[in-house]
């Protein structure tokens, strides 16, 4: 009896004390977070980076930039890391209450989640006026919420249309037959007839954000937006469905490979690199990567336009621009700010254009930097000038899951298209 | 009480002292040993568990939230009432129910064979470890290759032996997808269960073998009245680390399909992280967390229970 009830005092004892340590720990908060923010910093010091590796810029051209810049800012190191554009998001979240990072890269559809949970830094009063105007509107919506500046936007960026002009010649199809969506299904019927390819098209169609940036591309053509006025998704109207149904049909009638449905864009890159897919939307580096004779057997073969235009005329770009921006809780702000105003700069972002478009109004009036990467350019002015937005929610990640099962339904052919946006629908507006 | 023992007895008070003495410096130095243990203990596995049940019952929606209501219950109820975690939780168990069974049929046929006296058996051993010492994310890397739709080695194979006209997309279909991250799942771990089952068959004594022999047994009777029961406690080990391991499988999904195609892969585990981490929902992130404990739990319980029944078992 005497030696239960020591045992029992000793694990009430015990649990008492893992409670204490856990409530001194935690700070009394139930995360542990507390409410002090990060630190401005010395401005000197090494800075930690995340970097998403993927498209853009690559690894080499980052870290070409930081060496340039610790050049001239001898007092601070850069450490960069690269992670896949699918473990970017949950990066920055696991390892902001750490501060791990200095500086984190961004993509357009998280300003509204990370600014609102108060994950990344207000930079408004260090971001000058002439940035405004100087940039371009698209780019700055990827560092941008409810009016305030939440980072220094690094590089705009839209899906544009690749096509492979030589296997297109051989069914007697130039550019201007595939100005249209109408005229890709032609020529890949053409092409699927003649046996130059066994699925001319391919997509980047895994369960994942890359599939809303192909169902944004095409509910764009179609005329419709994944939001009515009042912010609430309404994809199961007559755009949204007859987009869905188009790729569907897509499917249906052979002309883009099944894969897509496994495929990222990296995947749908690779396919095209090896002559296995005749046309595909995906990021202006693609044709970095097509004229890489080290990864590519069709070099010289590729051709880029704007995304070709829906039944209504219109053929907008996703935007997928992305922007740098720094964690609340890093500690070296003022030295990431520095970074950051480097590597954004004009002068730098001319230098990589091969990579990605820049920032700046001004270079696309260069000639000696659009002529870096002319067709690009080309497709990227025309691109750029109307661009689908994905919605700008704080729950963007949960809407995004739900349309990515809705989506994949209806490819799979487990629910008709009209079915499986009005679930969609119903599902992220009770989420929300 | 002789000379001897009442010297004894008065040169032996002030033992006790000097023992508890050295009890305690033992003791001391014991605590000290100990300590960093008990520190790492205390930071990786009791701390979190405590955090996770502590935030489970508020309403955390950030990694820096501060103000984080006091639902109780609520983030429980919410998960139970979900369909999406009981579709996760059927995959799960699905996932767990398969690769088990096909891992423990393998693995025993794997450890017979490993078992036979052949020459240079040491090298088949050392071969079949290998899938094992491979890390489930380069394993999953594998796969994903060999499940390639355009060059993935499995398309090539069976369209060259005629089996398959078109290539296939493996991982394109949510049921198919499933079955295939089995397999991987399977390849991996068979040489574990083998291995586990090995053991026990090198410590069947060759008597019984001989014995049953004597008797006129055939092999499946042998295997069946001498090998299987033999091998109980080796099997109930197997199964129960397999079971708990299986239930609690991410990174082989997270590698191979991140829960696609229409969330036909995503387990649990995975559900649990998506919901902490994609979508921040911190609170119903730790009460999964906390209901895949439980589940784990009564598995293993049940489990010991059956396994106890039998005379042999070492659980």
């Amino acid at each position: 009896m005497k030696f239960n009830s020591t045992r029992v005092r000793r694990t009430i004892g015990a649990i008492g004390i893992v409670a204490a340590a856990a409530l001194v720990v935690s700070g009394c908060s139930v995360t542990g977070a507390s409410t002090a923010s990060g630190e401005k910093g010395s401005g000197t010091g090494t800075i930690n980076a995340l970097f998403m590796k993927q498209a853009g810029y690559s690894e080499a051209n980052i870290d070409e930039m930081i060496t340039k810049f610790e050049a001239a800012n001898p007092k601070i190191k850069v450490k960069p890391t690269f992670v896949a554009y699918e473990a970017l998001h949950d990066k920055i979240v696991t390892s902001a209450p750490a501060g791990t990072y200095d500086v984190v890269h961004m993509d357009v559809i998280w300003p509204a989640e990370f600014a609102s949970k108060g994950l990344i830094t207000n930079v408004t009063k260090d971001f000058p006026a002439s940035w405004k105007t100087k940039m371009l509107g698209g780019a700055l919506s990827s560092a941008e919420y409810k009016g305030q500046y939440y980072g220094v936007p690094w590089g705009p960026s839209t899906k544009l249309f690749f096509f492979n002009k030589t296997m297109l010649a051989k069914v007697g199809a130039t550019a201007d037959d595939v100005k249209t969506w109408a005229g890709v299904l032609t020529v890949a019927k053409k092409l699927k007839a003649a046996g130059v390819v066994k699925y001319p098209l391919s997509w980047s169609w895994n369960q994942a954000e890359a599939l809303i940036c192909d169902y944004a591309v095409m509910l764009g053509s179609f005329g419709g937006s994944f939001t009515d006025s009042s912010g609430k998704l309404d994809v199961n109207n007559a755009a949204g469905v007859e987009a869905l149904t188009w790729m569907k049909k897509t499917i249906d009638d052979g002309l883009t490979d099944p894969a897509s449905l496994t495929f990222l864009e990296d995947d749908t890159d690779k396919s095209m690199a090896s002559g296995k897919t005749a046309m595909e939307l995906n990021w202006e580096s693609t044709l970095r990567d097509q004229n890489d004779p080290k990864i590519s057997k069709v070099v010289g073969q590729i051709a880029v336009s704007a995304p070709p235009a829906g039944p209504t005329g219109l053929n907008p770009g996703v935007n997928g621009s992305m922007a740098l921006a720094i964690p609340s809780k890093s500690k070296h702000q003022a030295a990431a700010w520095k970074f950051i105003e480097f590597i954004t700069s004009e002068a730098e972002q001319d230098k990589y254009a091969v990579s990605s478009m820049t920032n700046w109004k001004n270079s696309y009036t260069k000639t000696d930097i659009t002529k870096t990467n002319p067709q690009v350019f080309a497709a990227a002015g025309v691109a750029y000038d109307s661009m689908i937005s994905r919605p700008a929610v704080a729950n963007y990640n949960s809407v995004s899951q739900i349309l990515q099962v809705e989506i994949q339904n209806a490819l799979l052919g487990k629910k008709t298209p009209q079915q499986a946006m009005d679930d969609a629908v119903k599902a992220a507006n009770a989420a929300s | 009480m002789t000379v001897a023992s009442a010297k004894q007895t008065t040169g032996s008070s002030p033992t006790p002292v000097k023992r508890r003495k050295r009890f305690d410096r033992q003791g001391r130095m014991a605590f000290w040993l100990l300590l960093p243990a008990g520190v790492a203990v205390f930071g990786v596995i009791i701390y979190p568990m405590f955090r996770t049940l502590l935030v489970s019952l508020f309403q955390v929606n950030s990694a820096l939230a501060t103000v984080t209501p006091f639902v109780g219950l609520g983030n429980y109820e919410h998960v139970l009432a979900s369909p999406d975690f009981w579709a996760s939780m059927g995959r799960t168990l699905y996932f767990t129910l398969v690769s088990t069974a096909l891992e423990l049929v393998l693995g025993l046929a794997v450890a017979g064979l490993l078992n036979a006296k052949l020459k240079a058996r040491w090298l088949f051993r050392t071969i079949v470890v290998i899938p094992w010492a491979l890390p489930t994310i380069v394993n999953a890397a594998m796969w994903k290759g060999i499940f390639n739709a355009q060059y993935g080695s499995l398309n090539a194979l069976l369209s060259q032996l005629g089996i398959i006209k078109d290539y296939q997309v493996w991982l394109g279909d949510p049921t198919l997808a499933l079955n295939m991250v089995i397999i991987a799942d399977v390849w991996k771990t068979v040489p574990l269960v083998a291995f586990f089952l090995l053991a026990g068959l090198t410590s069947i004594p060759t008597e019984l073998y001989e014995a049953a022999q004597l008797d006129r047994a055939s092999w499946p009777r042998i295997f069946r009245s001498v090998v299987l029961p033999m091998l109980v406690p080796s099997i109930s080990i197997v199964l129960v680390l397999r079971t708990v391991e299986a239930f609690k499988v991410f990174d082989i999904i997270y590698a191979m399909t991140r829960g696609g195609p229409i969330n036909g892969t995503e387990t649990v585990a995975y559900y649990a992280y998506q919901t902490a981490f994609s979508d921040q929902n911190f609170g119903v992130g730790s009460a999964l967390s906390y209901i895949i404990v439980v589940v784990i739990l009564a598995l293993s319980a049940v489990y010991l229970r059956l396994l106890r029944r039998s005379d042999m078992s070492l659980l």
